[in-house]
C-alpha cells in the first residue's frame, strides 16, 4: 500500500519540541506526501532550549517562536506535551504506532571537567544556571552564592558568555524580561564585581560567535579585559584566521583587540584568560581558587591542540561554573553514543552501535550532530534528516495507525496530555502574570502549576 | 540591528544561506537574495553559510557600504520569499573565484 495519501497518510512521531524538531516537522509538512505528524514532549511547554536556553535579554532571537507557532497551526500537525518518551510511552510502543520517529531530544546533560575539587559546593554546571535564569522547572529550586565576588566561568563558547552577560547585567536591563522571578530577585542582591573567563585554547580557536563576544563590552559599568600578549597568534593560528571558510575567527580576533587596547576604567572587570586548563579545584566544602595549567597550542592549522606546560597559576575565585560542552542523554530503548553524547546515525539515520541502521528511526538536531551550531543550523539539519526519510518511504510501508494508538493509550495510562491550544492558555497566563509586575512573561517553573492553568483556563471558557 | 546582504551576492546566489535561516527571512530576485530585517532575529547562521561571504551583521558594515541596508529592507518586500536551496547561477564559481575565495 503507497504511504502518503489520505487513505494511508505517513504518520511521523517526533520525540522532543525545540528548533530540531519543530524545523523537522515544518520539513516533513512541507514535502509532498499527506501526513500527519506528532510532536511529543516532556514538559506541558514547547521550544525546549529557545525557552529554556537562550538568553532572557535575546528578546529577538526567542521571536523565532513565532515560526514555531506556525508549524503548529499547519494541518497535521499535533502537540503532545507532558508526554515523556520512557515514562509515558516507550520507544518500542511508538516504533509500532508510527512509520517513524524522529528524535529530537537535544542536548541537556553537561560534561564534567573531571579534576579534583570539582564537588566542591560553589561549582556548578552552567546548565544548570541557564536552567534558573530561564526557569526550567528542573532547575528552579538551585541555589547560586551571589554573595561572591569573584566568579570563574570555564569554557569558550556562547554559553559561557551568556553566563558572563548574565552575572554583569545590571537587574534594571533585565526587569522587562522573562527571566524568572527567583533568579530577578536573586541577581538584584548580587555582588559579583569581577569575572574570569577562562578556556584551554586560543582566541583564534574560541567558538564564541562576534556578535555575544562584542555584546560584553557593551555591559554599564563593566570592562572586558585581555592581555594583548593572549592575542600574539602562532603561524597556524593565523592561517586558521585567514580562512575564509570560518569568518567568525578574525572577526573574533578584532573585538579582542579592541578589548585589549582599552585602558581600564572601570572597577567591574571581565577577564578574557586563553590557553589555560583548570587543572584541581580548592576549597574546604566550598571552592576558593582554580589552579589553572598554561597551555600551548601544537599541530597544523585546524588541527591545533592544546598541550600543557609546566607553569601554573592559581586564580581565587567563590563561585564556578563550568560551561565545556553540552551532551546529550540516553534514551530508554534507544542506542547511544556515551562518548560523543548523541545517537549514532548517519545522516540522521539511527544506527545501532556497529553502524547497523535501525528501520524507522531518525534523529536531527543536537541528538544527533552534537552540541554545535546556531538556531538556524539545526533547520539544515533537520531538512537533511526529513530528506532521508521520504527517500526511506518504500521501506516504511507497513500500515500504521498513529495518532489515535498514541491518543488510546496515553488514555489508558491516565495521562493529561497538553495540547498546542492548552500550550497557548499557559502562556497566556505566563503573560498575565507577568504584567502585573512589568515583565513580558512570569514562567510557571512547576509542571503542577502549567497543569493547573490549562484546568483554570478550561473552566473560564466552559470546557470543562 | 539586522544582517544583510551585500554586493557579492550577485551573481553568485549560492543560497546556502537560506536553508540555514531559522526564520524564513530571504527573498530573491534574478542575481541574487535579500534579508527581511522585520523578520532576521540575528542569529548569524547564515554567515558562515556563505560562500562568498555577502553577509555581515549590520554593525560590521562598513561606512561606503551603509546603504545595503536600506537596499536590503526595501528589496525584501518587493521580491518573492525563498524558502530552500537553488543552485547557484550560471557562472558563480568563476565569479566565487574572482572575489578571492
Amino acid at each position: 500500500m503507497t504511504i502518503g495519501t489520505a487513505a494511508q497518510p505517513l504518520r511521523i512521531a517526533i520525540v522532543g519540541s525545540g528548533p530540531s524538531g519543530f524545523y523537522a516537522a515544518e520539513a516533513l509538512l512541507d514535502s509532498s506526501h499527506c501526513i500527519e505528524v506528532d510532536m511529543i514532549e516532556r514538559l506541558p511547554v514547547p521550544y525546549g532550549l529557545v525557552r529554556h536556553g537562550v538568553a532572557p535579554d535575546h528578546a529577538k532571537l526567542k521571536s523565532v517562536t513565532s515560526l514555531f507557532d506556525g508549524i503548529a497551526r499547519r494541518e497535521g500537525f499535533r502537540l503532545f506535551g507532558n508526554v515523556e518518551m520512557g515514562r509515558d510511552v516507550t520507544a518500542t510502543q511508538l516504533q509500532a504506532m508510527y512509520h517513524a520517529v524522529i528524535v529530537a531530544t537535544g542536548a541537556d546533560g553537561d560534561r564534567a571537567l573531571d579534576i579534583p575539587g570539582e564537588e566542591l559546593d560553589g561549582v556548578h554546571a552552567a546548565a544548570d544556571f541557564v536552567g534558573w535564569y530561564n526557569g526550567r522547572p528542573e532547575c528552579a529550586n538551585l541555589r547560586f552564592d551571589l554573595s561572591k565576588e569573584v566568579v570563574a566561568v570555564i569554557g569558550q563558547g556562547n554559553v559561557a558568555i551568556d553566563v558572563c552577560r548574565m552575572l554583569a547585567l545590571p537587574v534594571s536591563a533585565l526587569r522587562s524580561t522573562d527571566i524568572a522571578g527567583h533568579a530577578l530577585d536573586a541577581l538584584a542582591g548580587s555582588r559579583v564585581r569581577e569575572i574570569h573567563l577562562v578556556g584551554r585554547r586560543g582566541p583564534a580557536q574560541a567558538k564564541f560567535t562576534p556578535k555575544e563576544l562584542r555584546e560584553l563590552g557593551t555591559l554599564p559599568g563593566w570592562q572586558v579585559i585581555v592581555d594583548p600578549a593572549a592575542l600574539e597568534l602562532n603561524d597556524a593560528s593565523r592561517a586558521e584566521a585567514a580562512d575564509p571558510g570560518s569568518p567568525f575567527i578574525a572577526k573574533n580576533l578584532q573585538v579582542l583587540r579592541g578589548f585589549a587596547s582599552q585602558s581600564r576604567t572601570t572597577s567591574r572587570a571581565i577577564h578574557l584568560h586563553f590557553e589555560r586548563a583548570p587543572v584541581a579545584m580548592h576549597g574546604e566544602e566550598r571552592v576558593q581558587a582554580l589552579m589553572l595549567q598554561w597551555q600551548r597550542l601544537e599541530g597544523q592549522a585546524g588541527q591545533q591542540r592544546a598541550v600543557q606546560t609546566e607553569r601554573e597559576e592559581r586564580l581565587e575565585a567563590g563561585l564556578v561554573f563550568r560551561s565545556v560542552g553540552y551532551c546529550g542523554t540516553r534514551l530508554p530503548g534507544l542506542p547511544f553514543d556515551a562518548v560523543r553524547g548523541v545517537i549514532p546515525n548517519t545522516g540522521g539515520r539511527v544506527t545501532d552501535e556497529c553502524g547497523s541502521i535501525l528501520p524507522g528511526w531518525y534523529a536531527t538536531g543536537w541528538i544527533k550532530r552534537g552540541p554545535t551550531g546556531l538556531i538556524g543550523t539545526n533547520r539544515l539539519d533537520s531538512v537533511e534528516t526529513v530528506e532521508r526519510l521520504v527517500e526511506d518511504l518504500p521501506l516504511l510501508g507497513v500500515p500504521r495507525i498513529g495518532r489515535a494508538a498514541l491518543q488510546a493509550a496515553l488514555a489508558e495510562r491516565g495521562q493529561r496530555v497538553i495540547s498546542f491550544d492548552d500550550w497557548l492558555m499557559i502562556e497566556r497566563a505566563e503573560r498575565e502574570n507577568g504584567q502585573r509586575s512589568g515583565k513580558l512573561s512570569e514562567k510557571f517553573v512547576n509542571v503542577a502549576h502549567m497543569l493547573d492553568a490549562v484546568q483554570r483556563s478550561r473552566v473560564e471558557v466552559g470546557q470543562c | 540591528m539586522t544582517h544583510v546582504v551585500t554586493d557579492n551576492c550577485r551573481g553568485c546566489r549560492y543560497t546556502d544561506c537560506v536553508a540555514s535561516c531559522p526564520v524564513a527571512c530571504f527573498h530573491l530576485n534574478e542575481a541574487r537574495v535579500y534579508i527581511d530585517p522585520e523578520l532576521c532575529i540575528d542569529c548569524s547562521a547564515c554567515i558562515p553559510a556563505c560562500p562568498v561571504h555577502a553577509i555581515v551583521e549590520e554593525f560590521d558594515l562598513a561606512e561606503d557600504q551603509q546603504h545595503w541596508i536600506d537596499i536590503n529592507a526595501k528589496a525584501s518586500v518587493r521580491y518573492p520569499l525563498i524558502r530552500a536551496k537553488l543552485p547557484p547561477l550560471d557562472g558563480a564559481d568563476d565569479r566565487r573565484r574572482a572575489l578571492g575565495y
